[in-house]
């Protein structure tokens, strides 16, 4: 389009695209144009640096200590046609990332696991006991919490503001009585902005008026707010901005280090490579391989996800 | 939110901030425009005719929707739940057609009013049961119950009233308590009970996310199907009870009683805020919506209006308040 003489205005905030494609960039944070460029001129730090407005020294942050006991262990777990005899255990401290292309069953085994779907076959065991995960219910009374796919189709009451969200895992902890305490509710609520930085104008705010990046940290704020000591994320950082993204993986870590097990989805090759302690790679619906980091490579990654 | 800088002019300036935006968002509310156009229409009737504006005729119209003021507070509560309940009539009628046909067998009043509780109770478990386990949606299920509970009605009644129902019982829907009819002051308390309840009780806030977003509640631990069989079993007892005392005030029960009733209560909500989508709605609301069609109702009988018109300007307020409710939520960027 662009030999024919047509102008075209490319929006992104995918890097790599913009660098391949574009011919000048303009950078813009919260609402005021930061800087102009000729990407010929320019490098990728350089335009984070204008984007986010200070220096990111790494997008993942350094690997944790030592991983502890296993806290969840899954064994054979299967469901018809989309995923069958997955096994495999997740330890205390511990990121493990699960690898694959779309449709290779990851999210259904993770929403099976976390009760929201039924199993035909397998068991999960929580600190080496058997346990009958039949809704999430139950999961969250485990101490699971599961940050979804589609923040705002399964994660997120879009017409209920800041707070009414943050506390929507655990209302019950919110009451005196049988009545809600809207001032334990805001004090949980007010806490999780400041301390995730949620830019909000207010707490009364409708989540639906968030950016991308401060709706997926009211969703994780809710999470956080059960104290999870098994968090699953599926693609935790889609649709966000670069300075977000990092936040993100830095609390990720910090949880981990904290003893929580994580167990991260993710699409994003760069992702999974930066932010696991190892890596499960799922292809139609079965795992097709585990990886240490030693293992583990864009190559190594990819040709156990095409099967 | 402003960082308090320790300091008492800072603090003072967030304080009156915070005044001016919690007034802003009361003005906004619903239920403000509701009062502000029943007090204009009020305006225009009582200088349309002297008799609008007098005690008698007020409470006339109090009474007339107090029952329906009962059954608003159930279906206000059920579409908030993204759901709906054309059953609300036939409920109402079934509940007071074996009330009636137990008491004219004989039975004590007080065990034939909790035998009537429980039918309607049945009939909420029923249409919860097709809702959550058999996954029909609200709609139809509501439909077929409604027609159900009304087939109920005639073979019980074969078309006849049942009358001739004993004082003691009439009692209990007839008469005034400080100037009041009591039928009045048992709306007044179902509203007032009602709005507290679903903006303050844990349970009933369930019921706003699960309507918002219910694959969301969901996958947040909210156990969805027990809050819609909890919110249909609501809604039914709670057009049985308006049902029994309907009886009591009339002292008869007829098998078309309670006709319409489901258009009416649906049309309050939504005048009173609900959506039918679900997430949203407001008791006071539904309430004021329906003082709304009450005066609107009044003000054509004694005006001579032809009752053919009623309904049809009735329905006319239903869509000026829908367009309304859209053009603002377009307007606000939502």
């Amino acid at each position: 389009m662009r030999e024919q003489g047509t102008s075209v205005i490319y929006i992104s905030h995918k890097l790599s695209e913009v660098f391949d494609l574009a011919d000048r960039v303009t950078v813009l944070r919260d609402g005021r144009v930061v800087g102009v460029r000729a990407l010929a001129e320019t490098d990728v730090a350089s335009i984070v640096r204008l984007m986010v407005g200070r220096e990111i020294s790494q997008l993942y942050p350094d690997r944790g200590e030592r991983r502890g006991a296993p806290m969840l262990q899954v064994r054979h777990l299967s469901r018809g046609e989309r995923f069958q005899d997955v096994t495999f255990d997740l330890h205390r401290g511990e990121i493990l990332g699960v690898a694959g292309l779309i449709g290779s069953g990851r999210t259904d085994m993770a929403l099976s696991v976390f009760g929201a779907s039924p199993t035909d076959g397998g068991e999960i065991l929580i600190d080496g006991e058997p346990v009958d995960i039949e809704s999430p219910v139950k999961a969250i009374d485990l101490g699971m919490a599961y940050l979804p796919e589609d923040r705002r189709e399964e994660g997120l009451f879009l017409d209920m503001d800041v707070t009414a969200n943050i506390i929507s895992a655990h209302l019950g902890s919110f009451t005196s009585g049988s009545l809600m305490d809207a001032r334990e509710a805001e004090a949980e609520a007010g806490g999780f902005a400041e301390t995730l930085d949620i830019r909000t104008p207010s707490l009364e705010q409708k989540v639906l008026n968030l950016s991308g990046g401060n709706q997926q940290k009211v969703v994780v704020a809710k999470w956080l707010s059960t104290k999870p000591r098994i968090l699953i994320v599926d693609e935790p950082t889609r649709g966000i901005d670069v300075g977000t993204k990092a936040e993100i993986h830095t609390l990720l870590r910090g949880l981990a280090n904290e003893g929580v097990a994580i167990l991260m989805i993710s699409s994003e090759l760069p992702e999974i490579l930066g932010m696991s302690d190892r890596i499960l790679v799922m292809h139609g619906g079965r795992v097709k391989g585990e990886l240490s980091m030693d293992e583990a490579s864009e190559d190594s990654v990819m040709s156990l996800a095409v099967g | 939110m402003s960082a308090s800088h320790g300091d008492s002019g800072a603090g003072e300036e967030s304080r009156v901030a915070a005044w001016r935006t919690a007034l802003m968002r009361i003005a906004r509310a619903r239920e403000v425009s509701l009062i502000v156009f029943i007090v204009i229409a009020s305006t225009v009737f009582t200088l349309m005719t002297p008799h609008f504006l007098t005690m008698q005729n007020l409470l006339v119209v109090m009474s007339g929707l107090a029952m329906d003021a009962v059954i608003a507070v159930g279906m206000t509560i059920c579409m908030v739940s993204g759901g709906i309940d054309l059953s609300v009539g036939s409920v109402f009628a079934c509940s007071a057609i074996v009330l009636a046909k137990l008491i004219s067998l004989g039975f004590p009043v007080w065990s034939a009013i909790i035998l009537g509780m429980f039918v309607a109770l049945l009939w909420g478990a029923l249409t919860g049961a097709l809702i959550t386990r058999v996954g029909v949606n609200p709609l139809i299920s509501s439909l077929g119950v409604m027609g159900m509970a009304r087939g109920v009605v005639y073979v019980i009644t074969s078309g006849r009233v049942i009358s001739n129902l004993p004082k003691s019982f009439q009692n209990l829907g007839q008469g005034n308590l400080l100037g009041v009819p009591k039928l009045v002051w048992v709306a007044l308390a179902a509203v007032i009970v009602g709005d507290f309840f679903t903006r303050r009780s844990r349970a009933l806030r369930q019921v706003f996310y699960v309507g918002g977003n219910e694959k969301a509640a969901s996958l947040s631990g909210i156990s969805v199907d027990r809050v819609k069989m909890g919110v249909y079993m609501l809604i039914a007892l709670l057009s049985g009870l308006a049902g029994i005392f309907e009886t009591a005030r009339f002292g008869s029960a007829s098998s078309p009683m309670g006709t319409g009733k489901e258009l009416t209560a649906i049309s309050a909500c939504v005048i009173g805020g609900a959506s039918l989508s679900g997430g949203e709605g407001s008791v006071l609301g539904a309430f004021l919506g329906l003082i709304l069609l009450g005066l609107v109702r009044d003000a054509l009988i004694l005006n001579d209006v032809s009752v053919y018109w009623q309904g049809l300007i009735e329905a006319a307020i239903l869509v000026a308040a829908v367009a309304f409710d859209v053009l603002v939520r377009r307007r606000r960027g939502r």
